[in-house]
């Protein structure tokens, strides 16, 4: 009896002191291997009586399970261990930036004129484009600027060598007269037009270049024309868009009358902020007014019975309102350390 | 426009301070630019009287005066102006005086003698930059009395940006009828009455182009001195208003121009023979004008001439032999009519403008001639004397503008401007403006003055309702409108799609000139006849570019010299390029303008890190790029030559086997000749193609296991990768799924001038499982294509 239970001692006490896999293996030889000392009291028995042969068995097993759970147990423990060893060998430095690159970015004005674009497109505004080599008739004529009037000596236009009838577009109101004209030939022998809603983004020029003036910069062009679309209305479309773009109600915004050819009446549009930098100022932001019937007419729509109102704002200058820069070249300078902040 | 606000009150003086005036005319369109004042602010200058002036006993360059500033006692000032003289008046700044900038006069000792306060100059004042000597007020400028006072100094120099329709406002009385309307304050006009004539002398006019100059008057006036001095009220009201003053005769019509708003010519009499005439020029004439410019006029410019020689632009500028000058005794005033039409452009095509021209251009009220001529007479004669003779007017009434009604419906106001009104109320807003209306039927009808020339249609009509209701207040309404769904192609994306699939990739959006370098088009387009603009702004910046690339590089140089080296931009606009036949869908003829999207890489593949190896961007960087951008879809590419790329690393991008752009690294010549350290990798395609995309569809997903070999297979170096590939491609069967190129090796192992290209071919059947021998056929077989083919072979 006693020296069964002094054996699984020793075991458990032997596998203890193993430190490793292999020192644990030769432990387990000693007490269970072909000539173990748990085999030997086995071997053992077959020279006892069948009685004491059955009680002696059933002792020499009960210490073999004892001895063998003490093994595994062992075995498992040296496990963890070896696991933990291993994955402290395995620990990363966290801290170490992640790999792979880094995006880059639209440019600022980009930014501005995608915002433009989606908070128009909510009230059902389509995006739509324009050549920036323009004839002169679409520049001028068809907004009600014939040749010799006072205001194309305001628009300050490049003209290109050997050519009489196209130039660089002044403004992206020629799209107006395209997108009236396409509208139009979509609807052709419809008994009445649907509304024609769009935006125009893009690039204008003129012959004028300082800290606040580029030769090249953008607008948006703005066009609706429906039956009973009003100046009303236009103020309602305008001082939301402003308030949504700049996402503040305290914006302040006024409607000051002003003059274009292609819109009657016309109005300019200034913004004033609460509070910041800004604070109180007026900032002229935008032209706008009530298509004038003339321009109506040459885009081939009845002015009688459609109205329309258009607008044109300066996404540089909104730009330079939202983000604060400050001088309008950086725009077009191409400076990577300036457009990267706007990712 | 630029005039004095002290001027505008003489005509009418509503009780609103500067601002608020300033606003009332902002908010009428009358735009405010700039109020600025006309004197900074100074205190405690008052007229001083020098009485005595003597040498300074320490200084050779001082002179000690003794002034009467009104003070009951000689006040004893040092003063260091060369001009200081007995008898003077000047302005005196006693002690305790501020002058501009907040400098105060203090009791001083000067060279050991006291002083009592400071004599000063315009510039001491700012007043003006002359610093020569000390101001001289006039001898009649009482002593003591305060300069700010005496000079009228507490006054505001207004500029009007004055919109093209309102020449109205071209003027003071112009600017004061506005006011007046706007304030309900009554209006004092200028004061004009008949000058009779008290001599005989007159000059006939012949109108020979009666459409363009309908009506003319013209005066002789003897025996005036041209050389008497322009009084200060004058002299201030002009230089306020942006007008220098040059001589009596010159300021006066200048001020008459100003006043009333009607351009005024004065000709020295003495040269002039025979009638007046209005005509257009003949062949081969030539004149020279005021401004010392010769012209040819051209045939359609209108001209004052004499019977003798051509005199002067009409309505534009005055010829230098006919002007006035300080020896001038009798001179032929004109005060005419020329139609907008007939001087619209005109000016401009001489390279110039004038204050005559600007206001004939857009028109000015054809009843004002002969009272402006009146109105000058009586000043003539008031500062320079001299007898007149009497007004001669030609006129030809068929061809003056006539001022007709319009007709303005009511409802339509109504429904232009969104608001209730009802035709009473707008008849009074119409007729506090001048405007006469009469009621017919349901109708108004408007007559308007002859100041207004903006005045002719029924919206202009509704533009003034507007304007005098008020912008503010006009509501503001959320428009209504059908709400009908936009349309969302997929088979379209957005240029704002693109954009930020290029931003994930890393490259950084910019935007660049349209114009560019001649060279740049001639380096990297191999375009050397761009279009070109004719009058550019730099000559740098004189040709439309052709290609989006030279900007990019341009921008990798600035970039560079700020010490980024690792450059990675793009690119989406327009390009500009000749079409000598029109295309079926260009929008200007003559013109081909795509939208392009291009990039460009340069510097390390990776941003500086940590993680992988640094290696240099290069052409297959810029490949997957593309590729990604068009995946699903797959681009086909063709090796190029072109004169801006490395010879041997440039193709040609194919979408369905359309061209449809390129790319390839920046050829070696151009990276050293411009310096962009390692050559950048670019491409540029066209937008369009970039846009299209297709739209999924589902197929079947085999659950059958896949069945993968390996084919290497040696080449010569001279066989594209695509070839092999397609050859393979072409001998697959159906059972093929994918056929990836997963290693290009060439070196030891595989004989000179031959490369191995390793594919793994995949195969996979939907129904049931491959057997051996069908796969192992199958890729024989691929291998016998490829060896008949391209002469390929097994890689042992």
């Amino acid at each position: 009896m006693d020296n069964l239970d002094q054996l699984v001692s020793d075991a458990r006490a032997a596998f203890a002191e193993a430190a490793d896999g292999t020192a644990l293996e030769q432990a387990k030889a000693r007490f269970l291997g072909k000539n173990g000392l748990i085999t030997g009291q086995l071997k053992a028995l077959a020279a006892l009586a069948p009685e004491r042969k059955r009680e002696r068995g059933a002792e020499v097993n009960t210490a073999k399970a004892a001895i063998e759970a003490a093994l595994a147990a062992r075995r498992e423990s040296l496990r963890e261990a070896e696991l933990a060893v291993q994955l402290k060998a395995d620990a990363l430095d966290v801290t170490l930036p992640g790999r792979g690159t880094v995006s880059g970015g639209l440019h600022p004005v980009s930014r501005t004129l995608e915002r433009i674009e989606r908070l128009f497109q909510s009230i059902g505004f389509v995006a739509v484009d324009g050549p920036e080599i323009e004839t002169d008739w679409h520049n001028f004529t068809a907004l009600n600027m014939p040749e010799n009037h006072p205001a194309r000596s305001m628009h300050d236009t490049f003209f290109l060598e050997g050519q009489q009838n196209a130039l660089l577009r002044t403004h992206t109101s020629p799209v107006q007269i395209r997108a009236m004209l396409a509208h139009v030939e979509r609807y052709r022998g419809s008994d009445s037009l649907p509304d024609l809603r769009i935006i125009a983004p893009g690039r204008v020029y003129r012959v004028d270049s300082d800290a606040t003036h580029s030769p090249m910069f953008h607008q948006v062009e703005g066009l609706w024309v429906g039956e009973g679309v009003s100046f009303a209305d236009l103020k309602g479309v305008v001082a939301d868009f402003l308030r949504r773009f700049f996402e503040t109600e305290d914006l302040q915004v006024r409607f000051r009358p002003s003059f274009f050819p292609f819109t009657e009446p016309s109005a300019e549009i200034d913004v004033a902020f609460v509070g910041g930098g800004l604070d109180g100022r007026w900032l002229e932001v935008a032209g706008c007014g009530m298509v004038h019937p003339n321009v109506l007419r040459f885009g081939g729509i009845d002015s009688e019975r459609y109205t329309g109102f258009a607008f044109g704002f300066g996404p540089d200058r909104l730009t330079m309102l939202r983000y604060g820069v400050d001088d309008l070249r950086l725009f077009f300078e191409g400076d990577l350390r300036f457009l990267s902040q706007f990712r | 426009m630029q005039f004095s606000e002290n001027w505008l009150r003489t005509f009418v003086n509503p009780p609103l301070n500067t601002e608020s005036l300033g606003h009332l005319m902002t908010m009428s369109g009358l735009e405010v630019e700039e109020a600025r004042p006309v004197a900074p602010p100074f205190s405690g200058v008052v007229v001083g009287h020098i009485i005595e002036a003597e040498k300074h006993p320490n200084a050779d360059k001082l002179k000690l005066c003794k002034v009467d500033a009104g003070t009951g006692e000689l006040l004893q000032i040092v003063c260091g102006a060369p001009n200081a003289a007995i008898g003077m008046k000047v302005p005196c700044a006693k002690v305790g005086a501020a002058l501009p900038g907040g400098f105060a006069i203090k009791a001083a000792k000067l060279r050991g003698v006291e002083s009592f306060g400071m004599l000063c100059s315009a510039r001491e004042l700012g007043l003006s930059d002359d610093h020569g000597g000390l101001l001289v007020l006039g001898k009649d400028a009482p002593v003591g009395m305060d300069v700010r006072e005496w000079l009228n100094l507490d006054d505001i120099s207004f500029t009007i940006k004055l919109t093209p329709n309102r020449a109205d406002c071209l003027s003071l009385t112009g600017i004061a009828r506005e006011v007046a309307t706007l304030t309900g304050v009554p209006l004092t006009p200028a004061p004009l009455s008949l000058v009779p004539p008290t001599s005989d002398a007159r000059r006939a006019i012949v109108l020979d182009a009666p459409h363009a100059c309908p009506r003319y008057c013209g005066r002789i006036i003897s025996g005036v001195n041209a050389k008497a001095p322009t009084p200060g009220w004058m002299k201030d009201r002009l230089e306020r208003s942006g007008l220098r003053s040059i001589s009596a005769l010159v300021d006066i019509t200048n001020y008459v121009m100003l006043e009333l708003g009607q351009p005024l010519h004065a000709f020295d009499n003495a040269h002039l023979s025979g009638a007046i005439h209005v005509r257009f020029p003949r062949p081969d004439e030539e004149l020279r004008l005021l401004n010392e410019q010769t012209v040819k006029p051209a045939a359609d410019t209108l001209l004052i001439a004499d019977d003798a020689c051509a005199l002067a632009l009409a309505g534009i500028m005055g010829g230098a032999e006919s002007g006035i000058t300080l020896e001038t005794t009798e001179l032929f005033l004109e005060s005419a009519f020329f139609a907008p039409d007939a001087i619209t452009g005109r000016a401009r095509a001489y390279g110039f403008t004038s204050d005559a021209s600007h206001r004939y251009e857009r028109g000015v009220d054809f009843q004002l001639q002969r009272p402006a001529i009146e109105r000058a007479t009586q000043l003539i004669l008031d500062i320079c004397g001299g007898t007149p003779g009497p007004v001669e007017e030609a006129r030809a009434d068929e061809h003056l503008p006539r001022r007709e009604e319009i007709a303005l419906r009511p409802e339509r106001v109504c429904k232009v401007l969104g608001i209730q009104l009802d035709s009473l109320a707008m008849k009074e807003l119409l007729m506090r403006e001048s405007l006469q209306v009469r009621d017919l039927m349901a109708e108004l009808r408007v007559l308007p003055p002859a100041f207004r020339f903006d005045l002719e249609t029924e919206e202009d009509l509704i533009e003034e309702i507007a304007r005098l209701y008020g912008y503010d207040n006009i509501p503001s309404l959320a428009p209504q409108g059908k709400l009908n769904m936009l349309a969302s192609t997929e088979s379209v994306r957005t240029d704002w799609d693109i954009r930020h699939q290029m931003a994930e990739r890393g490259f950084q959006e910019v935007v660049n000139f349209s114009f560019v370098d001649a060279a740049w088009e001639r380096d990297f387009c191999a375009n050397t006849s761009p279009i070109k603009l004719a009058n550019p702004i730099a000559a740098q910046m004189e040709a439309m570019r052709s290609s989006l690339i030279p900007g990019l590089v341009a921008n990798l140089l600035t970039n560079r010299k700020r010490q980024q080296n690792r450059v990675r931009v793009f690119e989406l606009g327009r390009c500009f390029l000749r079409q000598e036949q029109n295309g079926a869908n260009e929008e200007v003829p003559g013109f081909y303008q795509p939208r392009r999207l291009a990039a460009l890489a340069a510097g390390t593949a990776l941003p500086e890190q940590w993680g992988e190896t640094a290696r240099a961007v290069d052409f297959f960087d810029l490949k997957g790029d593309i590729e990604a951008l068009f995946a699903p879809r797959t681009l086909t590419f063709a090796p190029v030559s072109n004169p801006s790329l490395h010879p041997g690393r440039a193709a040609t991008v194919f979408l369905d086997g359309k061209d449809i752009g390129l790319i390839g690294e920046i050829h070696p010549v151009w990276v050293q000749r411009y310096e962009l350290g390692t050559a950048p990798v670019v491409f540029e395609i066209d937008l369009n193609a970039a846009l299209s995309a297709l739209r999924p569809a589902s197929g079947e997903i085999s659950r059958m296991p896949t069945a993968q070999r390996d084919l290497a297979l040696v080449v010569p170096v001279s066989v594209p990768a695509v070839q092999v590939l397609n050859a393979l491609h072409e001998a697959a069967p159906a059972i093929v799924r994918e056929i990836v190129l997963f290693d290009v090796y060439q070196g030891k192992g595989i004989e000179p001038g031959c490369k191995s290209l390793a594919f793994r071919i995949s195969m996979q059947d939907t129904h049931r499982t491959l057997e051996d021998a069908e796969v192992d056929g199958a890729i024989s077989g691929l291998l016998t294509h490829v060896e008949r083919t391209v002469g390929g072979r097994l890689r042992v």
